[in-house]
């Protein structure tokens, strides 16, 4: 029994990781109903402002995250203006791959600036205790807590504010929203900001739990982060915190009590499944293509 | 139009870069290093160490072939870490830059489709750091390659000398393991270790693994906790390590790890600080030997490259591009199937990383390990293993 509370707080530290990423994917679809494949590599960028923050800059926890939500915002924002917004209007599949270009483009930008792997010293006290049986470390208590603060953050500023009531209508038809005053690419821009700043603070937290960073640590994260947001269906907030703690635990329970070789193989066969059953995922609603 | 000027200007660039070709006053050698991608510390240190022997040779005067002194001119090419780059750069170097042979690449997944290229042209390949078997191995008829060597040993050996060591210095009962699946070198050591420790009669408690990328480690070593093993055995990359073993640490594990040369790399120790205290890994050579050669080498590299102490890759470079040239002098001509017959004629070679001799008709020289132990923020020398 010990043995699997220790695994499911492994679960929710993963999950929270997850799920920070994941938001970000799946606020920018539910306004513009495209995928941001660079998200994963904004995140990226978070991990390596963090280094940033702390090696360079000598700064404590909370400059560092705020300095790192800060700069992906910016740079989340400045690539809404710079590279999709003259896409609006083209073909959905065009945004998708200058997504993917722009995703790349950070890659290599940062390889550039130094292909070593960067070793991230511990900022917050570095130990752990034991609960009953159960050992907790200080990073999964706070990689889980600060997670829970961010999310509910945004719940409150998507439900309670009139930024997120206009978030939500744009999601919910693009075409009749200007029409009622709305300042649609403002929003939008305002989107990017909220989801990119998640995503930067993941990358703190991320780097505070998994200390080595490299460029490509964006590619598997995002695809996971991405998958979770698929699988509580993909525009829905509430689903992708929900997709994100499913995939957090089956790949770690998959890993506890079946040989670990089968944890993706397990963990993406589910997700097969599931989509088979529910093709726009937990939460997510059907939607006809509209002509 | 436009594209007609291109083209006529690309023509253009490569009649004149085709040029460089008809020059043959240097013995030309190429050496493919992973100097970006997953493990640039690598690719560094084999440029350093390739260039650093060259440039000895080139003091001393430089290679006899056809009856003239030669000067070496190395060909470096990086192949980012990726297998398909590798492949395409030792065709460049083979078909384009006209070398005489190559030294690298180092991983054994960059090894090995450059290897295939550079047997199929009948072309010295010489990988200082690809312990995989396969990488000497020709996969059709399971007889050794004719043109391809490496300067280190193999997997198997490494995997045996670590089960033995385990069980009969360690004397550990029961070990744990976790290895990346995705990977072929860090498998052939998991899977040699577990038949050698149980051999030995040890026991093997679990048997887990992980996939390239992967950060999260927690579920595999909550599980290897609960085995209560007394040692655990870890054939990772050095950038893996400091996070596995930091979060077994955090974990409540408190046993010694047991790594492979995969890990010996100084980053490792500075990344992994003290939670790698007390570790042992298996490595080619160990900076704190008295061998007068190894300590010449340390002392000179220092010296030229900004006072690090050069690793194993370094070592192992600098130990491949030594034997090579002195096959090229033993063959005397710049005729790639001369040398490759000189490589097995070079009598025993006393390298940096211990003695390297080819016996004809294997790539695989006969030479031993050494085991370190990680303390006080460095690599020490703990014990000789010898085949």
């Amino acid at each position: 029994m010990i043995y699997f509370f220790q695994q499911a707080l492994n679960a929710a530290q993963l999950g929270s990781v997850y799920a920070l990423i994941a938001l970000g994917y799946t606020m920018v679809y539910g306004v513009l109903s495209m995928i941001n494949f660079a998200h994963g590599d904004f995140f990226m960028v978070g991990a390596f402002l963090c280094f940033v923050g702390v090696v360079v800059l000598q700064l404590s926890f909370i400059p560092v995250l705020l300095l790192a939500m800060a700069g992906v915002t910016m740079l989340g924002v400045a690539t809404e203006r710079v590279a999709y917004r003259p896409l609006r209007n083209a073909p959905k599949a065009s945004a998708i791959i200058t997504s993917l270009g722009v995703g790349i483009f950070l890659e290599h930008f940062t390889l550039g600036l130094s292909p070593y792997p960067k070793y991230i010293p511990p900022v917050l006290p570095s130990f752990s205790f034991n609960a009953g049986g159960v050992s907790v470390s200080t990073f999964q208590l706070a990689t889980i807590s600060i997670s829970f603060i961010l999310m509910l953050a945004l719940y409150l500023v998507v439900n309670k504010t009139r930024v997120g009531l206009a978030m939500r209508a744009i999601s919910a038809d693009r075409g009749i929203v200007p029409l009622m005053g709305v300042p649609v690419d403002k929003i939008i821009a305002l989107t990017f900001a909220l989801g990119s700043g998640l995503g930067g603070a993941a990358g703190v937290m991320y780097a505070m739990a998994y200390p080595v960073i490299d460029p490509y640590i964006g590619i598997i994260i995002g695809w996971k982060a991405f998958i979770s947001a698929v699988i509580g269906g993909i525009g829905n907030i509430r689903g992708a915190v929900l997709g994100a703690y499913i995939l957090g635990t089956v790949e770690i329970m998959t890993a506890a009590f079946l040989p670990s070789t089968y944890r993706d193989l397990v963990a993406f066969s589910l997700l097969l499944i599931l989509l088979i059953f529910r093709p726009h995922g937990l939460l997510g609603r059907a939607e006809s293509q509209k002509v | 139009m436009k594209t007609k000027n291109i083209s006529i200007a690309l023509m253009g660039f490569f009649i004149l870069a085709g040029c460089g070709k008809l020059k043959n006053d240097t013995v030309r050698i190429g050496v493919i290093a992973e100097i970006t991608g997953a493990i640039p510390a690598v690719g560094a240190s084999c440029k350093n160490g390739a260039q650093m022997a060259a440039k000895e040779i080139n003091d001393a005067g430089g290679i006899m072939v056809d009856g003239v002194i030669k000067k070496i001119e190395l060909f470096i090419e990086d192949s980012a870490s990726k297998p398909e780059q590798a492949a395409t750069v030792a065709q460049k170097l083979i078909t384009y830059s006209g070398v005489i042979a190559i030294v690298g690449p180092n991983s054994s997944s960059n090894a090995l489709p450059a290897a295939e290229i550079a047997e199929k042209a009948g072309m010295v390949l010489m990988t200082p750091w690809s312990t995989d078997p396969k990488t000497t191995i020709d996969a059709k008829t399971g007889q050794p390659k004719k043109f391809v060597f490496r300067a280190c040993f193999t997997d198997t050996f490494e995997g045996k000398v670590l089960g033995s060591f385990a069980r009969k210095e360690l004397k550990a009962n029961k070990v744990a393991i976790l290895y990346d699946v995705a990977s072929d070198v860090l498998k052939i050591q998991a899977e040699i270790f577990r038949e050698s420790f149980e051999e030995n009669g040890g026991k093997i408690v679990a048997f887990e693994t992980y996939t390239k990328g992967d950060k999260d480690f927690s579920a595999q070593f909550t599980k290897i906790k609960s085995a209560k093993p007394d040692l655990i055995f870890l054939p990772s990359y050095y950038t893996d390590v400091p996070l596995q073993v930091q979060q077994a640490r955090r974990l409540g594990i408190k046993v010694p790890f047991l790594g492979s040369d995969a890990w010996s790399s100084e980053d490792l120790v500075r990344m992994c600080g003290a939670d790698c205290e007390g570790s042992y890994l298996l490595n080619h050579y160990s900076p704190g030997t008295t061998n007068p050669v190894t300590q010449k080498f340390i002392a000179q590299y220092r010296a030229q490259f900004g006072g690090a102490t050069p690793d194993d890759v370094a070592a192992l470079s600098y130990d491949a591009l030594k034997v090579l040239a002195q096959a090229i002098a033993l063959a005397g001509k710049l005729d790639r199937s001369v040398v490759r017959d000189a490589l097995s004629k070079v009598p025993a070679y006393p390298g940096v990383t211990g003695v390297i001799k080819y016996s004809p008709g294997s790539g695989d020289p006969v030479k031993g390990a050494v085991i370190l132990r990680i303390k006080n923020g460095g690599f020490s020398w703990f014990a000789d293993a010898q085949p």
